[in-house]
């Protein structure tokens, strides 16, 4: 069923204030899940099956958030940045990512900020609408 | 595991649903002083037995080969208290597995009367490590104390215990 962009918002505004333990005002657009909502690495993980049973879907972690062997690989990430590699596949990865900015100076400790409610909705705006637009 | 604190399985269908219970005992040292003149099961250890319940049918759905550990509490509601001489049944059901984690449902009663609800989020340890080194025994479910522990149980689909441990 096709959903528009409001009825995802209201849903995942319900599943951080239910995962992360926050006031629903707090869950704006451009609230970032880790500095501005507390989010912890562990949180990541309730979030996706919390996602998954709000709207019946199955959801891997790689397709939304980074996985856990990403930071590892010297390859991808080193000396505390982001390679050009480690950027290409992370951009490819994660589509619903705005990286405009972030890629002139790719700290890790930058990463998490580009986790937005709003990037979280257009991931699932991208994956359930796959098929067609949204009907109001 | 280090100790078991769920005295044995009612019920334990693999993947779906794991039932257990625990006996309230005086002879629990740590009641004597919670609380002194009325002793009562800590919360902590409601959630603890949720989490033993919940966690060996995690371990159990993934056949004991992953390092199952509790990482968070994602919902612990309590209705009422449980006291020596009581006996309090677990009930906890498999929401969610993936490679690096699981979800459960949980709901504890206590002679037909639910008493909490908790739900909990289980890590598989070796999937979330971030490159860090770790032993490679399953040091969560020893074979010796789980093998005796799922020997109780009263009605079962097939289980399967694991090689390693």
């Amino acid at each position: 069923m096709p959903y528009t962009t409001a009825q995802i918002y209201q849903k995942v505004k319900e599943v951080l204030v239910d995962a992360l333990g926050v006031d629903e005002e707090d869950v704006k657009p451009n609230a970032r899940l880790m500095a501005d909502l507390g989010a912890e690495s562990i949180d990541f993980l309730d979030i996706v099956f919390r996602l998954e049973k709000a709207f019946s879907i199955k959801i891997s972690r790689e397709e939304i958030f980074p996985g856990d062997g990403f930071f590892s690989d010297s390859r991808l990430a080193a000396d505390g940045r982001l390679t050009d590699e480690g950027l290409a596949v992370l951009k490819k990865q994660l589509s619903h990512i705005d990286f405009s900015g972030f890629e002139k100076d790719p700290r890790l400790a930058k990463l998490g900020d580009l986790f937005t409610v709003e990037a979280v909705v257009r991931f699932l705006e991208h994956k359930l609408n796959a098929s067609g637009p949204a009907q109001d | 595991m280090r100790w078991i604190w769920i005295d044995r399985f009612l019920e334990f269908h693999s993947g779906k649903r794991a039932v257990a219970v625990k006996c309230i005992s005086m002879a629990e040292e740590h009641l004597h002083d919670h609380m002194p003149g009325f002793p009562v099961m800590p919360a902590s250890l409601i959630i603890e037995a949720m989490a033993q319940t919940a966690g060996i049918l995690v371990g159990e759905a993934g056949k004991f080969q992953q390092k199952v550990i509790l990482a968070k509490i994602r919902r612990a509601i309590f209705y009422d208290l449980a006291r020596p001489g009581e006996c309090i049944e677990l009930e906890a059901i498999l929401e969610s597995y993936s490679p690096e984690a699981a979800s459960t449902s949980g709901t504890v009663r206590r002679a037909g009367q639910v008493i909490a609800n908790i739900d909990l989020l289980f890590s598989h340890l070796d999937q979330n490590l971030s490159g860090i080194p770790f032993p490679r025994e399953n040091f969560v479910f020893e074979k010796g104390p789980i093998q005796t522990l799922m020997t109780t149980i009263v009605c079962s689909d097939q289980i399967g215990l694991a090689e390693n441990g």
